[in-house]
């Protein structure tokens, strides 16, 4: 939604198509504006004038036949006016200010370039000359179209912090005069990765809130995983594009039931598994096979992640849980994606599958090496592991300790009550 | 997110219309407005039906219900097929009927499709409804 919808409103039912067309088309706006006018920045404001606009228009003369086509003239006239203005300052746009004679010209958008725009939009928003809170913050506003309003609340930092971040993204793409276009054919593929660990982040965020009093923000989760659709559509042929989605999706499946009526945590063994959502299981897992079906040399690290949550998904019940192949899985993520969060989660399917000594091994690796210092997770891990193996006194001192340093309230809670049960 | 029916009511003038179209024309029409709702992920299910002609009809006017073959009376707006789309808004559902390839004289109706989340959780018949959506994925 765009900021000027937040103003006081001239006519709800204006308001509300507003809302819905920009939602639903937001991206293919901004990256056909932005291939007109070769400035992402440019785009998105002229756009966002159009939206304000059209708030005014509509309510007045109602909604038009071709919305996003009036949106697109409209946006488009504004960036020609912007031309006009900035042509007596700036060479580069002296060109484009000129009207052209073609009346052809006026198409709202060439349906053949439109997957391009938005696909080039989403490689420019995660751009590497960009910090990774930029990219997230310009995804978030010029792919999903979300206000800077909505992405503030989505990650709790004030809308100062985020305006900032969105105006500096946008210097900084015109300071190393990034093109509005795809990357070569030959980088693509190692630019995609910076694509989807933006996604990724996003989803997390949403799926696991680091800080607050909420567990879950599924708006902003379900936003990632709308963003992962419309990737894996643009992108059909690379295995992590699906790898991702199906991630995500077989995640997102068990939120209904990740929450009590309280909005506490409730843990994965104590989950109501009927109330994890199938269709989403049922997108995920064939999200999955393509991916699987396309990795001519094995599951990336997004498909391998996937492939974890797709046993869960697929068992009744925790005991019954393929933990073997989860062990391996964790096994193959570990060397093709090596990190102490990886190994901390073998380390837990290990002490289903094997039990809480050998895990514990690998958890005491962990601290020895130093690893994963500050985080919660693992005192939060080895605190169970010694609980299961009976070493009480040492179990609770580990759980206190990950409470302290966990920053959600409802984890920290979770931790807290494990802590006080072996009391 | 909620789920919304679009329900398409064909006319005899929206059928006389698209009877005249080359059926590989409207299966490209069809094909890329039904691309645009799987892109935008809020597709989840759509279904076209037979010619009317084809149908029967079981009429419950009488004490026992009469059979007969169609098509359905003298309705005007018969109901053709329908999609059935997880989106934000009701709004976003109009948004993207507006968009549906349909001929002249046809005609939209959208309503929203309630979730058993709706109903009393502790009624007998709901417990064994959702059971089998459980089941079958249809939660």
């Amino acid at each position: 939604m765009p900021a000027a919808v937040d103003g006081p409103p001239r006519d709800e039912s204006a308001r509300r198509v507003v809302e819905a067309v920009w939602r639903m088309s937001s991206a293919r706006i901004v990256g056909a504006l932005a291939r007109y006018t070769g400035d992402v920045d440019l785009a998105e404001e002229v756009a966002q004038e159009a939206v304000a606009q059209a708030l005014v228009t509509w309510s007045r003369d109602g909604v038009p036949a071709n919305p996003v086509g009036w949106l697109l003239t409209t946006a488009r006239r504004r960036a020609i006016d912007g031309f006009r203005r900035r042509s007596a300052l700036d060479e580069r746009y002296a060109l484009l200010a000129v009207p052209s004679a073609d009346p052809s010209d006026d198409l709202p958008w060439d349906p053949d370039r439109i997957d391009d725009d938005v696909l080039a939009l989403m490689f420019v928003a995660c751009h590497p000359v960009l910090s990774p809170e930029a990219r997230v913050a310009l995804t978030l506003r010029a792919v999903g179209g979300l206000t800077s309003e909505e992405i503030a609340r989505a990650f709790l930092v004030p809308v100062a912090t985020v305006q900032a971040r969105i105006t500096r993204a946008k210097k900084t793409l015109g300071a190393a005069r990034v093109p509005f276009a795809l990357p070569p054919a030959e980088e693509r593929r190692g630019r995609l990765g910076g694509v989807l660990s933006v996604l990724y982040v996003i989803f997390t965020e949403g799926s696991t809130a680091t800080t607050g009093d909420s567990l879950l923000r599924p708006d902003l989760a379900y936003e990632a995983i709308r963003l992962a659709r419309t990737l894996a559509a643009l992108m059909p042929d690379e295995p992590e594009a699906h790898g991702l989605l199906a991630l995500c999706e077989l995640t997102a499946a068990r939120f209904p039931a990740r929450t009590g009526p309280d909005g506490e945590a409730v843990l994965l063994a104590d989950q109501d598994r009927r109330r994890w959502d199938r269709s989403a299981i049922r997108r995920g897992l064939a999200a999955l096979d393509r991916a699987a079906a396309l990795g001519a040399a094995g599951l990336g690290p997004y498909g391998l992640q996937a492939a974890i949550a797709g046993c869960h998904a697929a068992a009744p019940s925790v005991p019954e849980t393929d933990w073997e192949q989860i062990v391996l899985l964790y096994e193959t993520l570990g060397r093709v994606a090596p990190s102490p969060v990886v190994e901390l989660n073998r380390a837990v399917a290990v002490a289903m599958a094997q039990g809480p000594q050998q895990a514990l091994a690998i958890v005491d690796d962990l601290v020895a090496t130093d690893r994963l210092a500050g985080s919660h997770l693992l005192p939060g891990v080895r605190g169970e592991l010694l609980g299961q193996l009976g070493r009480t006194a040492e179990a609770r001192a580990e759980l206190e300790l990950a409470a302290r340093l966990c920053r959600n309230a409802r984890e920290r809670a979770v931790l807290l009550r494990k802590a006080a049960a072996l009391a | 997110m909620a789920k919304y029916m679009l329900i398409m009511r064909a006319t005899d003038e929206s059928l006389a219309k698209m009877m005249s179209t080359p059926f590989e024309e409207m299966l490209e029409t069809v094909g890329r407005f039904n691309e645009e709702l799987i892109r935008a992920g809020v597709l989840v299910a759509a279904e076209g039906l037979e010619d009317p002609a084809q149908g029967v009809v079981v009429d419950f006017g009488g004490e026992t219900p009469v059979v007969t073959d169609g098509p359905y009376g003298e309705t005007k707006e018969l109901f053709g097929g329908f999609y059935l789309i997880d989106v934000a808004s009701e709004e976003e559902a109009v948004q993207w009927a507006r968009r549906m390839p349909a001929s002249a004289g046809a005609k939209c109706e959208i309503r929203r499709v309630p979730t058993i989340d709706e109903f009393p959780q502790d009624n007998e018949w709901i417990i064994r409804e959702r059971a089998w959506r459980e089941r079958t994925g249809q939660l």
